[in-house]
């Protein structure tokens, strides 16, 4: 095992054993806190496949953790309704139960990921950033003007959704479902990042004219791994919303996709668990750091110059070293 | 005579005022090197940027393996077997040497869209690969990070990705750069070999490695080829001398 990879089982451990602990303690806070720092690190393990692997800095992955999120909000608002969704040309009902409420979050983000996607990809460097955050921006402002859903308000769902076999109230089990989430989205971006699109991909972010003069499209390498980026994104959003009971324009916001980014460079840009480090630490000082000061951001902006500065792998790279070219 | 495998018409490009390229037309055929001689500015490497896709010409067209492809892209002429290495080496410099070559055999393979199996583990690509280094003498450096090699082993390392397409004709602008003597010596004698697996179009800076390699040569002055010749009659010629060959004393 690399250090890397002992690294990497160490902060899974942690990351459950914290919550279960908690929950012998008596402590539903903690576990609340350590299921935000799943669901928000799997959004941005999302990210971290163009980001990190393709190189594309998207300031607009909360459109995907927003859809996300509506869609379960959408979904779950109709049923708690008994409001069909529609009636014409064919009846679509509401639905409670998590893994549809995921399906259709995922391929709703995944759609509008590639309409996103084949746009801004044309684009490269600060243009990128820019049409990703202009799409962000459209999204958050629909959503704040449109009334059915909540608008401005946002969304309440007052019971949290179903999961075969499981009470996803209690907040231990709702935790082992996102748990095992971020997991799954780990694993697939692990493999992923070893296969031959990923190395392709990775290709395309330190020399795109490499990657085309051996015969392969840099574009559609791309757009393939922001649809994949954004579905996984989409399906944190649908947990997030689960987790708060409750969906808002916010979820949209450009601060959400900064967030995710901030993970990123935090936990170390292109690292595996680069996004689970990040989103713990900034959690962490959250939690901590908001109770003294409203104005904790400021620290956090203080750490991420640090990191930028003297840490340029993260805090991973700190931890474990230089990244090994994988065998 | 067989027909070209590759094949400009009348290719023009011109930068504002500048016509880097002025009317080219030039052919290559099977098991033949076709070196592209001429001073620097000339506009070889415009030349082969056109040729590569990389850049569209103002007017004419480039012609491969018998069919038209000015209107297609890099990736499409690559695919179609167009195997090139640049003048500046062009590589991947955060992966290590073997991923590189595998890069290439990949690209040549087309499989790229498998997202659960290791690449590095895939037999039939790593067997193409070490291939490709073993023919340029890199098999020791498969491992090395290619941020880590010499300037001359990157150009090594161009041509073995080249090597991985198996292509049908071979672009390579100024491939002996900054190898210095003995590795000079080296690749002239590989592309010696070369030739026989796919044509060469060779911009070359090295005049020894020309001559002794050149079936035939064409030499560019101001974006226009002033004269086309073997060797001898290259050296023979007054134009060529008076223009290019006469300031650096080769003839
Ligand atoms: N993209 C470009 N824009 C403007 N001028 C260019 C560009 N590329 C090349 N040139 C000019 O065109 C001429 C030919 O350049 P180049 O093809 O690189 O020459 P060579 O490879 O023969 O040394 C030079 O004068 C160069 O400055
Ligand atoms: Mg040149």
């Amino acid at each position: 095992m690399t250090r890397e990879a002992l690294l990497n089982t160490a902060i899974m451990a942690l990351l459950a054993a914290v919550p279960i602990i908690a929950h012998f303690t008596g402590n539903p806070f903690t576990i609340t806190l350590a299921t935000k720092v799943a669901i928000l690190a799997m959004a941005a393990v999302g990210l971290n496949i163009v980001l990190g692997l393709g190189g594309l800095v998207s300031f607009g992955h909360a459109v995907f953790f927003g859809i996300g999120g509506y869609s379960m909000g959408i979904l779950a608002h109709h049923a708690q309704l008994f409001i069909p969704i529609m009636e014409a040309p064919f009846l679509i009902d509401g639905t409670k139960s998590m893994p549809i409420i995921w399906l259709v979050a995922v391929i709703t983000s995944a759609l509008v990921a590639l309409v996103i996607g084949a746009l801004a990809i044309r684009t490269s460097g600060v243009y990128f950033i820019m049409i990703t955050l202009a799409f962000g921006q459209m999204f958050y402002y629909f959503a704040i003007s449109w009334p059915a859903y909540g608008g401005e308000d946002g969304l309440p769902i007052y019971v949290r959704n179903s999961f075969p076999g499981l009470n996803t109230l209690d907040p231990i089990q709702f935790f082992a479902i996102t748990y095992v989430a971020l997991g799954a989205a780990l694993f697939l971006s692990a493999r992923l990042a070893r296969s031959r699109f990923g190395l392709a991909l990775g290709a395309t972010r330190q020399n795109a004219e490499r990657v085309e003069t051996v015969g392969v499209d840099a574009y559609r390498l791309r757009l393939v791994a922001f649809v994949i980026s954004g579905a996984i994104t989409g399906f944190a959003g649908a947990l997030f919303a689960d987790l708060n009971r409750f969906v808002a324009p916010t979820m949209f916001s450009w601060q959400m996709s900064g967030e995710f980014i901030v993970f990123i460079i935090l936990g170390g840009i292109g690292r595996l668990f680069g996004p689970v480090v990040g989103a713990g630490l900034f959690i962490l000082l959250e939690h901590f750091l908001g109770g003294v000061s409203d104005y904790w951001l400021i620290y956090v902006g203080a750490i991420l110059l640090a990191v930028v500065l003297f840490a340029r792998g993260g805090l991973i790279g700190a931890l474990a070293g230089r990244e090994v070219a994988h065998d | 005579m067989t027909d070209p495998i590759l094949r400009t018409k009348g290719l023009t490009k011109s930068f504002g005022a500048l016509k880097a390229c002025n009317d080219v037309s030039l052919d290559l055929f099977p098991g033949e090197i076709h070196a592209l001689i001429g001073p620097n500015g000339a506009g070889k490497s415009t030349l082969i940027k056109q040729i590569a896709g990389n850049m569209a010409p103002d007017s004419g067209e480039v012609w491969f393996d018998g069919s038209d492809v000015t209107h297609l892209d890099t990736v499409g002429r690559a695919r179609r077997g167009l195997g090139r290495t640049f003048q500046i080496s062009s590589l991947a410099m955060e992966y290590t040497v073997l991923q590189n070559v595998v890069l290439g055999a990949l690209g040549r393979d087309g499989g790229v869209m498998r997202f659960f199996k290791p690449v590095m583990k895939d037999k039939r690509l790593l067997e193409e690969a070490h291939a490709a280094l073993d023919r340029v003498g890199l098999t020791e450096q498969a491992a090395t990070r290619t941020a880590d090699l010499s300037h001359g082993q990157r150009r090594q390392l161009e041509v073995a990705v080249a090597l991985t397409l198996k292509p049908k004709a071979f672009l390579m602008d100024e491939p002996m750069a900054g190898l210095g003597v003995e590795g000079s010596r080296n690749l002239t004698g590989f592309l010696d070999t070369l030739r026989h697996e796919a044509p060469i179009l060779l911009v070359e800076h090295d005049m020894d490695a020309v001559f002794a390699l050149a079936d035939r040569i064409s030499v560019l002055v101001y974006g226009e080829i002033i004269a086309t010749g073997t060797g001898d009659e290259i050296r023979a010629n007054r134009d060529v001398r008076t223009a290019y060959l006469g300031e650096e004393d080769v003839a």
